[in-house]
């Protein structure tokens, strides 16, 4: 057995993720002053410190360790401290229930990357990244499909991939918003650090299917996840399913990388996995951002239902703010960071489709067509989050009697919405960072490669005059709105404040308004293949005559739950019922199987 | 020189914007054997709006004043995006032609909330279906970008801008980009600019607690929007070479040949408007899926090199 080093290593993709994590984890942990005073004891406002600082602590571990067991022994403190802040609110049955779940599936990601593991040392005879890495260049091709998959599977789990998201939308939510933040913004990103340090840095991509697959379950990811969202009115579940989509965008260009890895095409490679990380600091920084936004919500409302709220933009101006700036950067709107990154990926699948041949072109550019349907529909969903939620007329008591927060929550906020707008301005800077990362990576060499024309202006495509300026779109931006509204005030003419229109009826009030349910009714119906919605409207009559209400309630199907999960459950249960039988209580039962068990074991190691 | 250029571009832009929309009203009219207001309406519409006050609502929030000004500067800055005078277009360093679809979604956002922030249910209604119809027109947007894009290996607008030759894909993409425009513009059979029947309306709905000048911000904002997607489909299927020559008449020619065919354009709107009924809004689903097989077609065409 050999001795376990400790070493850890600090080479640019591990400083690239302590970097991420630091980054969210800061402000958040600013916030968390202000989100827990007065929201639990004394005593648990300490553990929850504790447990933070032990969370922290792991991933930052998760991401420098260079040994395979000692990242195991990091990753699952990393999990089991995430499912103790899962459950932090143990009086609430719903957290209880979502921790449950998210043990049991994390455990499972975690049998498979074990598995994967185990695959490794045994050819490698050392659990060292980088002896791993020299015994896999001689590993058979069939080895390596099957330790990619079980990769995939393991880290797919973690980071929340369509089949296997079902535990991210149940248990983020459930979580102290600034835990919420954290596993949203960075826990899951340590799953594509685990995909790109073990599949592309590690294992090294063998065949095109490897990236193919990937991009399927990222295009999947990215339209299951965003469908879902705009289904969802509790605030925070909304948040979550957004993850699952955001984590398919940036596997969109992890897989591409994969893909160009294979194919031998360095310049497009390093560029996909560019667009890949860029997009993955972006999201942490905005999802952090969002989620601190809903914890500040329900902070001063009490609730995360979208249909109680409205009219906070008055009472809560700046988190109304802080909330519009991670919603238009998530929503990819210029000239906020998740535009550029989209606008990269975007370009990467461009890039391919130029070069590949066939029907790869065609792959790419459907794969492309439907990233932009997901920023559409992710513009839509983001349109219902702020616009229900902080515009119009409050719905309920809940949001009429909301006050601001306090200064360090207004804190934690305003870091992260400052770097949204820092990562989109100082585009260059960053791709130029990444390229970095990503040469680490990959193991390409970067000279000659040149993302942008000047600090300013990206060009991916080198050779031809394609170019993005986030920075001269702002100003322009500015500059044009700026002459708009100096003419708006030259014919300054005097604006009314009167009532909104009613039709002539009585004046209108918070009942009046569009829902959250009847805004996403569009999207309910376009989408029922998949959602496969239920409705039933219900006449409560006082006599034949008279209706006195309606009672009307409208559900989608899970398909994921009621057709994978919940069979697989209940296989579980009734295989265990069945073992159950064999477990009768009996203990010269238990001493005969002890001695069976015995005997069979003596004639399996004589015979052989 | 470039300023110049940039200034000229956005007056070209706006003083001529709202003469397309009378226009194809002025046809839709004629066509149905009636008079109809003049060409000029729009400008006389805007002038009246610029001259009187405005009512906003009490329950309105910042989001309500800002929005037309965001709307008109994104709308204005994928304007200056566009080569119309010259080869280059004066901004090109700005943006390519995927920048802009990211460019109009940023306007479109704003509208949307702002017409959430009246509390009024018309002002919901509109901005969802808004959103339904654009996040459904993005993916055949995206396609019909990546045709062009590949016939031409840049996705820089510019490229596409001079005389270049007429293949089956840039035919098919102009066609999806076509019925893309009929739903970006709001054109019958997506939605019905004449109509303020809450069953029916769209971006009317959006827009209905706006008056005053702020209307008249959002009118021309949604003029500027219609003549750019005119104008880069009239680029995709009528090339036309850069001004070189200075020759009077020539120059005259390739001036009446230019406006030409952005009025051919707004003709066929004409038609199409007044020779088909509107949709059911779940329709619209089936209307943008067709656009997105036609740049599905226009992406094989294209790789296939025809």
């Amino acid at each position: 057995m050999e001795k376990i080093n400790f070493n850890l290593l600090f080479d640019p993709l591990s400083l690239f993720f302590l970097g991420v994590i630091f980054i969210v984890c800061l402000p958040s942990a600013i916030y968390s002053i202000g989100y827990l005073k007065g929201e639990y004891s004394r005593a648990k406002i300490a553990l929850a410190w504790i447990l933070l600082l032990i969370f922290v602590l792991s991933m930052g571990l998760v991401v420098v360790v260079s040994n395979v067991l000692v990242f195991l022994v990091f990753w699952e403190i990393m999990s089991l401290v995430s499912y103790f802040l899962v459950v932090f609110d143990d009086k609430n049955e719903k957290s209880i229930q979502a921790g449950l779940i998210y043990i049991v599936m994390t455990h499972i990601g975690t049998a498979f990357l074990i598995a994967a593991f185990m695959i490794m040392y045994k050819s490698a005879n050392s659990f060292d990244f980088l002896s791993i890495k020299n015994a896999c260049q001689l590993m058979d091709g069939q080895t390596k499909n099957i330790v990619f998959l079980l990769l995939l599977v393991g880290f797919g789990t973690k980071a929340g991939i369509v089949p296997l998201h079902i535990w991210l939308p149940a248990a983020h939510p459930q979580a102290p918003s600034h835990i919420s933040s954290i596993m949203s913004g960075v826990m899951i990103k340590t799953a594509i650090y685990g995909i790109i340090r073990f599949v592309i840095f590690i294992l090294g991509v063998h065949s095109a299917w490897w990236g193919i697959l990937v991009l399927i379950l990222a295009v999947i990811s990215c339209l299951v996840g965003v469908v879902y969202a705009l289904m969802e009115h509790d605030l925070k579940r909304l948040l979550a399913y957004h993850s699952v989509e955001n984590i398919g965008i940036i596997l969109l260009g992890v897989g591409l990388a994969m893909f160009f890895l294979s194919l031998n095409m360095p310049y497009l490679s390093i560029f996909s996995l560019i667009a890949g990380l860029y997009h993955l600091v972006n999201h942490a920084i905005f999802k952090g951002l969002l989620f601190l936004c809903a914890g500040s919500v329900y902070k001063a409302t009490g609730t995360r239902d979208m249909e109680k709220l409205g009219g906070l933009i008055k009472k809560m101006p700046q988190t109304a703010l802080f909330f519009l700036i991670g919603a238009m950067a998530i929503s990819a709107l210029p000239p906020l960071n998740g535009f550029v990154s989209e606008w990269l990926t975007l370009q990467a699948f461009f890039l391919g489709a130029i070069k590949v041949s066939g029907a790869a072109k065609l792959f790419l550019a459907v794969c492309a067509a439907m990233l932009a349907l997901t920023s559409g529909l992710a513009a839509a969903c983001f349109v219902k989050a702020f616009g229900i939620t902080f515009l119009a007329q409050p719905r309920s008591s809940f949001a009429l009697n909301a006050k601001e927060v306090g200064f360090s929550m207004r804190l934690g906020m305003f870091i992260l919405s400052t770097l949204t707008v820092v990562f989109g301005l100082a585009a260059v800077f960053v791709v130029r960072l990444l390229a970095k990362v990503c040469g680490c990576a990959t193991g390409i060499d970067l000279n000659g490669m040149s993302f942008s024309l000047n600090n300013f202006i990206l060009n991916p495509q080198p050779g031809t005059s394609a170019y993005l300026s986030p920075l001269m779109l702002t100003l322009t931006l500015v500059v044009l709105g700026g002459a708009g509204f100096v003419l708006y005030r030259i014919f300054n003419r005097k604006a009314t404040i009167y009532n909104t229109w009613d039709c002539g009826y009585y004046k209108l009030g918070g009942r009046n308004e569009y829902t959250a349910t009847a805004f996403s009714k569009p999207f309910r119906i376009a989408f029922s293949f998949f959602l496969l919605p239920y409705r039933k409207t219900q006449k409560i009559r006082e006599s034949f005559y008279h209706v006195k209400s309606f009672a009307y309630e409208t559900h989608t199907t899970p398909i994921f739950k009621k057709y994978i999960y919940d069979p697989t459950l209940d296989w579980v249960f009734k295989s265990a019922k069945f073992m159950r039988k064999i477990q009768p209580g009996s203990i010269h039962l238990y001493i005969s199987y002890i001695f069976v068990a015995l005997l069979l074991l003596i004639v399996f190691m004589q015979r052989f | 020189m470039k300023i110049l250029m940039i200034i000229l571009q956005l007056i070209l832009f706006i003083a001529a914007a709202p003469f397309l929309s009378g226009l194809i009203a002025k046809i839709k009219n004629n066509i149905r054997l009636r008079q109809g207001p003049s060409i000029f309406q729009p400008y006389y519409n805007l002038a009246k709006l610029f001259s009187k006050g405005e009512v906003v609502s009490q329950t309105a929030s910042w989001i309500f004043w800002v929005a037309p000004f965001v709307l008109i500067s994104s709308t204005l800055a994928a304007a200056v995006l566009i080569p119309v005078l010259i080869l280059a277009s004066p901004m090109h360093q700005m943006g390519d032609f995927l920048a802009l679809v990211f460019i109009f979604s940023l306007g479109r956002f704003f509208l949307a909330l702002a017409a959430l922030d009246t509390g009024s249910s018309f002002g919901g209604m509109g901005s969802s279906r808004e959103m339904f119809i654009s996040s459904l027109v993005e993916p055949a947007l995206c396609l019909v970008v990546f045709s062009i894009s590949l016939q031409f290996n840049s996705t820089d607008i510019s490229a596409f801008s001079g005389m270049h030759a007429l293949s089956v894909s840039c035919i098919v993409s102009a066609i999806a980009l076509f019925l893309i425009t009929i739903a970006e513009t709001s054109r019958v059979p997506v939605d019905n600019q004449e109509t303020h029947l809450e069953l029916t309306m769209v971006h009317e709905a959006m827009i209905l607690e706006y008056s005053g000048r702020s209307l008249a911000i959002i009118e021309m904002a949604a003029y500027i929007k219609q003549m750019i997607l005119f104008f880069l489909i009239a680029q995709i299927i009528f090339p036309i070479a850069a001004l070189e020559t200075v020759e009077p008449a020539q120059t005259i020619f390739w001036l009446l040949w230019y406006l030409a065919r952005i009025i051919i354009i707004a003709i066929s709107v004409a038609l199409v408007e007044v020779s088909v009924a509107k949709m059911r809004l779940f329709r619209v689903a089936d209307f943008l899926g067709f656009a997105f097989v036609l740049g599905i077609i226009a992406v094989v065409c294209a790789i296939l090199g025809v």
